[in-house]
């Protein structure tokens, strides 16, 4: 439809995410993928999380290599500062689920884009975790995410962008949603 | 002791070339084109004619779609209010009037109980005798049952439930606050109505489709036909099965024109939240995607109306049509609630607007895929002689809408009266035995098929000068775009 000179490349395989689309129409069971992490304490709030094998098109997967993530809390909670918290790796899920949707989505619309930035908030009162307030919920109170794309594109069609990766994204909706969460002990 | 009855009542079965289910503006449409082609039809109608808009529909509702845009199989709107819109015992009346200026062959009363491959055809079991027929067009609707969410049934007894279908008025309600779930054409005009009577109400919006009702001086429905949407094919765009699960347009027809949208509501009182989520420890959970939602329902209202305009321009209509309009921004509350404690007696009533979904327990033909819709392309169903008529944008975006329906059972009864003589020409020259397997005998589309009316199915001629390729429907979006929906349909057609 486009009459670019160069062909839009946002570096996503359109194609084989629609292939797969329909792929799995006709095996919806091969849909079902289980995400894992591990995690082991280090030391203090400090600890280490490891992510290599996933299931998902019905066998076991395995990322290219294993990859670990330091979580700790600042100095500012007598704490050691080992890597971010636990809620900054919620913001980091949410900021790459919808930035990799933005490109996606700008792919399949034929839409090059040369720059995406998200700058992302969360608050919270502390006074929740701490036990202070029982009113004061432990987690967000609000989430803000900013994202300055530039783009061969309207601001208009940017926008829709936007509203679309939202859409299609899963850690919005982990976020928007409730979870049936179990945590046991073996 | 029952089945001793039916059995009693049951004798030989009576013979039929076709027999169509439903007796509403689809059924009535199919026997105008079947009569005309001197097929010998029967309707099977479980009440009277026109009974869904009778009996499942609440007492303050009119159509969507004003009066001038009531047109039937050789019928149009030939009162006196014609931009106004039919209370429900007027469309009543208006079909009945329809129904018997037709003759059209109605059992009215007639419940059908299965519907099951035979020899040659097909055999329907009634509550009232059984028929054999060569085809069967399935026109009973596509707004059967409430589509209400599990969670329902785990709301503790105190507090009522009631579906869109069982709803009447605000009068039946208990005084108190109501739930509201879903904010489509029927979620915001009970929310509406509610929350007058004094019910202070809670709107839970999701994914909705927001269109003003009067555009430039003009209904919304007169720009979506004119510019060519209403006519947009279901072989046209992108993703056939996204855009048939688009939600109904935020409408209202009313007797005074006015928009009920979101922003009216807030106005009123009435207070926002998002997608209703969960319902857990006694506490419903509200999704915090409202903004979102919102949102993304502007932009693409934003988008329709360029569309609209851009038409208008190069359909020179700038000069005698109003200026562009565009609408404020959905307003949503800062911190929309997130939850709400049912034990709070905030809520004593959840009214459920969200959605309905077609009834075909009866169906014993392998059709139905694994979400229970039926597969069928353009309304021929995948089983040779079955169609089905009125689903959301079967044929064309207007297939559910009352005047969508001629171009459909047109086209539809052209290909069944090709099927029918097919079949004929088969069995004569295998002179009686078993026609069976006949898989290859399958008509092609009936965009392909002769046709004794002069507008052949295929393309709709009209469409005004400037549309675009592109989709512009209230639903349609640019996001489809790309996507292979369009060849498969293709492949299915050979």
């Amino acid at each position: 439809m486009q009459t670019a000179i160069r062909p839009v490349d946002n570096g996503v395989n359109v194609t084989a995410l629609l292939g797969a689309r329909e792929a799995l129409a006709q095996a919806p069971a091969a849909a079902r993928f289980t995400w894992r992490a591990s995690c082991d304490w280090v030391n203090g709030t400090h600890s280490r999380a490891t992510i290599e094998g996933y299931h998902g098109l019905g066998e076991e997967q395995r990322h290219k290599t294993r990859f670990t993530f330091d979580a700790d809390h600042p100095e500012v909670f007598a704490s050691e500062d080992h890597g971010p918290t636990p809620v900054e790796f919620v913001l980091v899920g949410l900021a790459g689920c919808l930035t990799a949707g933005i490109a996606a989505v700008a792919q399949n619309r034929q839409i090059q884009l040369r720059s995406v930035t998200a700058t992302l908030e969360g608050d919270m009162d502390i006074q929740g975790i701490l036990g202070m307030d029982g009113d004061v919920r432990n987690g967000f109170d609000a989430i803000r995410v900013t994202f300055e794309i530039d783009a061969d594109a309207t601001r208009e069609e940017i926008e829709a962008l936007v509203a679309q990766s939202q859409k299609r994204s899963a850690v919005y909706d982990a976020l928007t949603n409730p979870t049936n969460v179990s945590v046991r002990v073996k | 002791m029952i089945d001793g009855l039916r059995h009693r009542r049951r004798g030989p079965a009576r013979a039929v070339t076709v027999v169509v289910i439903g007796a509403g503006q689809a059924g009535l449409a199919m026997s105008h084109y079947l009569g005309r082609r001197g097929i010998d039809h029967v309707l099977l109608e479980r009440g009277e004619v026109a009974h869904s808009w009778r009996h499942e529909r609440w007492d303050s509702l009119r159509l969507l779609t004003p009066n001038w845009q009531c047109r039937l199989p050789g019928l149009r709107y030939a009162g006196p209010d014609a931009d106004g819109f039919m209370t429900m015992p007027e469309v009543v009346a208006f079909l009945r009037a329809y129904a018997r200026r037709l003759s059209a062959p109605v059992q009215t009363g007639t419940t059908v109980l299965s519907v099951r491959p035979a020899d040659d055809g097909y055999r329907v079991i009634t509550d009232r005798g059984d028929w054999r027929c060569r085809a069967v067009v399935i026109a009973s609707g596509a707004f059967n049952l409430p589509q209400v969410p599990a969670l329902a049934a785990e709301l503790p007894p105190t507090i009522a439930s009631v579906t869109a279908r069982e709803y009447r008025n605000p009068g039946q309600l208990e005084d108190g606050g109501v739930l509201v779930v879903g904010a489509s054409a029927t979620g915001l005009q009970l929310a509406d109505e509610i929350h007058r009577s004094g019910r202070p109400v809670t709107l839970a919006v999701g994914e909705h489709v927001r269109l003003p009702r009067h555009y430039r001086g003009r209904d919304i429905q007169w720009w979506m036909e004119a510019a060519g949407i209403l006519d947009q094919r279901f072989d046209e765009v992108d993703d056939i099965d996204r855009a048939r699960r688009v939600p109904s347009p935020q409408l209202a027809g009313s007797a005074a024109p006015s928009t009920l949208d979101l922003n009216a509501l807030t106005d009123r009182g009435v207070e926002l939240v998002g997608r209703l989520a969960g319902l857990r420890d006694g506490r419903l959970q509200f999704s915090g995607s409202l903004p979102a939602r919102c949102a993304a329902a502007d932009l693409k209202l934003g988008r329709l109306l360029d569309a609209i305009d851009g038409w208008a321009r190069d359909s020179g209509l700038d000069r005698t049509a109003g200026p562009p309009e565009r609408l404020p921004p959905t307003r949503v509350p800062d911190s929309p609630r997130l939850g709400l404690d049912l034990a709070s007696g905030v809520i004593r009533t959840v009214v459920w607007a969200t959605g309905f979904r077609p009834d075909y327990s009866w169906l014993q033909v392998p059709v139905l895929d694994r979400k229970g819709q039926l597969r069928h392309h353009g309304g021929v169903v995948d089983a040779p002689g079955l169609y089905v008529l009125g689903l959301p944008f079967m044929r064309r975006r207007k297939s559910s809408f009352i005047h969508g329906v001629d171009d459909d059972a047109r086209e539809l009864g052209a290909h069944l009266a090709v099927y029918l003589d097919k079949r004929n020409r088969a069995s004569t020259s295998l002179s009686g035995s078993c026609g069976r397997g006949s898989g290859k005998l399958q008509p092609r589309e009936a965009a392909d098929a002769p046709d004794m009316d002069s507008d052949l199915g295929g393309h709709p001629p009209v469409h005004g000068p400037g549309r675009r390729g592109r989709s512009i429907g209230a639903g349609g979006s640019r996001q489809e775009q790309g996507r292979s929906t369009r060849t498969d349909c293709r492949a299915r057609e050979q």
